[in-house]
This record gives C-alpha cells, sequence and structure tokens, in this order.
C-alpha cells in the first residue's frame, strides 16, 4: 500500500523514502484538504439553481466522467466494428476478383473526449513548440545586443500583455487568406489555434531567455574572451548552458500560459479539443451538460498541472545549479 | 632603452567614463618583467592592481601607453595571457576535466591529437593534485579544489604571462598556504611569468621575485618596487623567523600603512602587525636593507 502511494507521490516533487510522520504530512494534509473542497464544493452546488438545473456537484461529475469514458469505449468499439465489416467486405470482393482494387475508408465518427484530449494535448505542445523555436533564438540574439534589447523591449511589454481573444479573429482571416491548399495537412482550426497559442505563450520564454543571456556573469564572459572563442563557440559553450536556468523558467511559464489560452482558442477556432467539448455542451444545453463541462474543467486542471510536472522535471535534469531549489 | 624585456607596460594611463567626466584610473604606470620572473602587484582596494592586470590580459585598453609582450602589441585578450579569477569561474555546468578541455580544444585543436589533449589536460590537473576529482563538478568540490582548477586550466593554455587576479583571496587560511605551496613548485618546474595581484603581504613575500606597490588611486601608478632575494626554493616555516623574510614584509607594511595609508585611517597609528615586524628586525642586526626603489621612473632609468 504505502509503495504505491510513493509511486503516486514521487512525481509530485516528493522524497523516495518517508517515515510515518513524512508519509502523513505528505498524503493526509493535502488529502484533507481535497476532502474539505469538496465538501464546500457539495454544499455550494446544491443552492445554486440554473436554467438546466442544479449546479454539479461531486456526484454529478463523477457520473459524468464514467459516462464520457463509457461512451469513448463505445465509439472505439463501433470504430473496430467498421474496420472488420470494412476488412471483410475486401477480402470477401478480392476472393472474387484478385484484382479487383479495395478501398480503405478510414472511420468518421464523431471524436470523443479523450479524443478532444488528444486534440488539446497535440495543439498545445504545437504551439508551444513554434513559439519556443521562435523565442529562444531570438531570446539569445535580444539578451546579447544591449541595444536590440533595448529596441525590441517596448514592443515586447507591449504584446506580452494581449488576450488571446484579441488575437483569435485577426489570426482567422490571415489563415483563411494564406492556408490555401485542395487538400491540407491540417485543418485551419487546428492552425488557428496553434498560431494564437504561439502568439500567446511567446513571450515569457522570449523575456527570461533574454534576462538569463544578458545577466551571465563577467567573469564568464573574461573566460570565453581569454579563450578567445567564436561567437557561435562562446553562445553554445557558455551563453546557452549558463542561461539554461533561466529559460526553463521561461518555458515552463509558457507552457502554463500556451494551456489556459488553448481553450478559449480551440472554442473560438472549433478546433476539435476540450475548447470545442466545452463550446458544444454549452450550446447543447441538456441536464448533464453543466456536469460535463465540470468534468472537462477538472481534466484541463489536472492536465496543466501535469504538464508542469513535466516541464519541472526537465527543468531539474538540466539545472547544473543544484544549490536552487527548484519547485 | 637597447634589449625590449618580455613583457612591458609603458606610460599607461587609463580614464573610465563616467557621469561625471571621465576618471582616470591610472597614470604613468611602468613596469619591466623578465622572462620567468614571479611579479607581485600589492596596493589598497580600488587603488587598480586589477586594472593593471586587466589591461596586460587584453580586456581593459589603456588610453595612454601600451602594453608589449615580446615586441608584440597587447590589444586584445589571448590564451597566451591565460587569466586565473579570483572567483575561480570555472564554467559550474562542466566537470572540472571539461573545463580545462574547453581550454585545451580551443588552444591546441591543431596542434595536439585528441589523445594528445586527453594526456595534456590530465598531466595539468595532476600538476595541481587535481586528478583524484577531475570528473566532479565545481558544486562538488570545495573553494580551494576549484581554485586548482582554475590554475590547471590557465596552466593547460601554456600561457607565456600567467595572471592572477587575488587567486587565493577567498580561501581560508590553511587552503591558501597549501596553494601557494603548490603555486611555489609549479613555477619551479615550469618557470613561467606570473603577475599576481594579491592583499596579502606574506603571500607576496613568499611567492615574489619582485613586489609592485602601487599607490592609491583615483590615477594609481607604481609606487615602489621591492626585489624579494630570498634564495628559491622557500618553506614559510623557516622564513617565519628569517629576518630578512621579516625585513622584506616590513618594508612592504611601511609603504602600505605609512606612505599610502587608506583614507579615514588616523595617520600617526601604525598598525599593530606594523609594530611587531619593526622589533624583531631591528633584533637582528644581520638583516641586509631589502632594495627599494622609490619611483616607476627610477625603475625606466635603471
Amino acid at each position: 500500500m504505502s509503495s504505491i502511494a510513493l509511486k503516486l507521490l514521487k512525481p509530485l516533487g516528493l522524497p523516495e523514502k518517508l517515515s510515518l510522520a513524512q508519509l502523513v504530512k505528505a498524503l493526509v494534509v493535502p488529502l484533507s484538504g481535497i476532502l474539505i473542497f469538496l465538501f464546500i464544493w457539495n454544499i455550494a452546488a446544491r443552492n445554486i439553481h440554473t436554467s438546466l438545473g442544479e449546479f454539479p456537484g461531486p456526484t454529478q461529475v463523477y457520473e459524468q466522467s464514467l459516462n464520457l469514458l463509457s461512451e469513448h469505449n463505445r465509439e472505439r468499439q463501433k470504430e473496430v466494428a467498421f474496420h472488420q465489416r470494412q476488412e471483410v467486405r475486401n477480402a470477401a470482393k478480392l476472393e472474387k476478383n484478385p484484382d479487383a482494387v479495395v478501398k480503405t475508408r478510414p472511420y468518421t465518427g464523431k471524436p470523443t473526449f479523450i479524443d478532444q484530449i488528444g486534440t488539446s494535448l497535440i495543439t498545445v505542445l504545437a504551439g508551444f513548440f513554434a513559439a519556443s523555436l521562435i523565442a529562444i533564438p531570438a531570446g539569445i540574439v535580444i539578451g546579447l545586443n544591449k541595444t536590440l534589447y533595448s529596441a525590441f523591449n517596448p514592443v515586447i511589454q507591449l504584446f506580452k500583455p494581449v488576450s488571446p481573444l484579441a488575437w483569435l479573429p485577426l489570426v482567422t482571416m490571415v489563415v483563411s487568406a494564406v492556408y490555401v491548399s485542395d487538400d491540407p495537412m491540417f485543418a485551419k482550426s487546428f492552425i488557428t489555434s496553434l498560431i494564437t497559442v504561439s502568439l500567446c505563450c511567446l513571450w515569457p520564454t522570449l523575456l527570461n531567455t533574454a534576462v538569463g543571456v544578458s545577466t551571465i556573469s563577467a567573469d564568464l564572459n573574461n573566460v570565453s574572451k581569454v579563450l578567445r572563442l567564436s561567437w557561435l563557440t562562446h553562445v553554445i559553450k557558455i551563453v546557452i548552458p549558463s542561461a539554461i536556468p533561466m529559460i526553463f523558467t521561461g518555458l515552463r511559464l509558457s507552457l502554463g500560459i500556451a494551456w489556459m489560452v488553448l481553450i478559449a482558442a480551440e472554442m473560438l477556432a472549433q478546433n476539435p479539443g476540450l475548447g470545442k467539448f466545452v463550446w458544444d455542451e454549452f450550446q447543447n444545453g441538456s441536464s448533464n451538460s453543466l456536469g460535463r463541462i465540470m468534468v472537462a474543467v477538472l481534466v484541463i486542471g489536472l492536465i496543466g498541472f501535469m504538464l508542469d510536472r513535466i516541464m519541472l522535471m526537465l527543468q531539474k535534469k538540466v539545472s547544473w545549479d543544484k544549490s536552487v531549489e527548484l519547485r | 632603452m637597447t634589449t625590449t624585456k618580455h613583457l612591458e607596460l609603458t606610460g599607461v594611463d587609463i580614464d573610465f567614463p563616467t557621469p561625471n567626466g571621465p576618471f582616470k584610473a591610472l597614470s604613468n604606470v611602468n613596469l619591466k618583467i623578465d622572462r620567468g620572473e614571479f611579479v607581485s602587484l600589492i596596493g589598497h582596494s580600488g587603488c587598480g592592481k586589477s586594472t593593471v592586470l586587466n589591461i596586460v590580459a587584453g580586456l581593459y585598453q589603456a588610453t595612454k601607453g601600451g602594453v608589449l609582450l615580446d615586441g608584440k602589441e597587447v590589444n586584445e585578450p589571448g590564451p597566451e595571457r591565460a587569466v586565473v579569477f579570483q572567483n575561480h569561474s570555472l564554467l559550474p555546468w562542466l566537470t572540472a576535466y571539461e573545463n580545462v578541455e574547453l581550454a585545451v580544444k580551443q588552444v591546441f585543436k591543431k596542434t595536439k591529437t585528441k589523445a594528445e589533449m586527453k594526456e595534456w589536460i590530465e598531466y595539468n590537473l595532476q600538476l595541481v593534485h587535481m586528478d583524484h576529482a577531475m570528473h566532479k563538478r565545481p558544486d562538488e568540490i570545495s573553494g580551494g579544489m576549484k581554485q586548482r582548477v582554475g590554475i590547471a586550466r590557465a596552466l593547460a593554455m601554456e600561457p607565456t604571462v600567467m595572471l592572477m587576479d587575488e587567486p587565493f583571496g577567498a580561501l581560508d587560511a590553511l587552503t591558501r598556504a597549501h596553494l601557494q605551496d603548490s603555486l611555489m613548485e609549479i613555477q619551479a618546474d615550469l618557470n613561467n611569468t606570473v603577475i599576481m595581484i594579491t592583499h596579502d603581504v606574506d603571500e607576496a613575500v613568499l611567492l615574489s621575485d619582485r613586489i609592485v606597490m602601487m599607490t592609491n588611486g583615483p590615477a594609481a601608478t607604481v609606487g615602489e618596487i621591492l626585489e624579494v632575494k630570498l634564495p628559491r626554493p622557500r618553506h614559510r616555516l623557516e622564513l617565519a623567523d628569517d629576518p630578512q623574510y621579516n625585513h622584506y614584509r616590513a618594508a612592504v607594511l611601511s609603504f602600505l600603512y605609512e606612505k599610502q595609508r587608506t583614507p579615514g585611517e588616523a595617520p600617526t597609528k601604525p598598525t599593530k602587525q606594523h609594530t611587531s615586524t619593526d622589533s624583531t628586525t631591528t633584533d637582528s642586526p644581520e638583516a641586509t636593507t631589502p632594495t627599494t626603489k622609490t619611483s616607476s621612473t627610477d625603475e625606466q632609468a635603471a
């Protein structure tokens, strides 16, 4: 029992060996916090009446999460059945005439909640990577050059607080105009969400990289000068490693923002992810809708938390400064 | 001036721009150093010792005058003038070996094979007695060990001149003594030219062939130059009672605390340390007077 508990606790950044007192502290205290929250939520939910019925409490949310799972499983079974039928049909066709052209059609059922989680994750990671690919090199260049930094700092500060909802109409129009192809590799909604996410989560990485790069100790710069390192070697051997902790701080902030922005972007861009799920449930307006949205809320929170933990793990792995306690 | 010396600083001035106009940190610094000589720069904080070193390193440019190394003008940093920095300046994400490797790869990438480089890195780490902890990172070793690696990195560049900026300043007294002994050994082996900045009078007398004493800033310059003619190898224990050693010590102390008092210190009150060394020197009649030259212009004429 306790070994399972330990395995569960490991990703929370707790030490591997725990005494009983530590276990109580690490497990019982947070659990009681959750219980208190559930209790308050339960009471509050019963007293909120909406046009779609009572606000969902923990029980309804639990039921709806089971529902969503079983819907997913049913959809998967349908898909398997579809592929089986197709194979049987094709096999029969080939038996009659070995030269017959057989078509394999993809299954086109509606995406389930789980599929939508997958889409959201792919979109957010794509947007985050695109942003990082721009922000890290740009941050390094800006951080190394004081003039560039003072030139671009106002622009960065100007765009940093802009909401995704403001960007989205512009991005949508630009994508519609520029991304024209008969056989698009990606859906427009995906591209629109990706770009919106990138635009919003670019800034923390950019700024933190620039600051990290510009605060390299003068001594290390002098070492580089005495060794006559070329610009590229200087950047690779001295600048990047020394800015890595700051870069990762930026990346973590960026990923957090990316995930938050994504839900809004998906709602409006109709990218089939969690944002669209929430929007569709809201439009649907059945008595289960609020419960299902609440499931999405919790899942969004959980995934956001997990993404942050993964980044923290990476950060700990690449951080050379072991004296700093990362949390 | 018929023979050009190994390293020559001639009429070096440096001005630093400040919001209130230029600040003259150094004025007319003249210094000549022979090959294989160990020279210490000593002076009060803020007197521009580090500035002199940085000019020789090429990290600062003299406003007037300049530096010649073997007849060539110094105007940019380079590995032939390796620097040992005060706070070791190792790259914290690299192991001791990798720190030295970065330097070796840069300096010998064309002349040494991979195997030769490896051997050379290990040899230099051995020289500073760090071969047992080569693959540890700076945060896993003590301050003294870090400084050893810093010295190994500088030595591995095979510098013509090694510049040391208060290399042992941040270390405790015992570790410092160890490292001073190591440095003397290495110096006896390799016979490098060394310029070392120090605050520590004992360190200066123990290690140096010549001690360059600098006047207080602004517009600091070379005040006196003391030649230390103690036979090598030198042992700190034997020297502790050596009248000649104490005489040199007293000479430096008197320069620092009588002639170049730090502002704010009472002029008539010599430090306790000073009086005690004075008494030891007067107790020993066979003490030879240290050769003290009074100004940098005298040195130039000599």
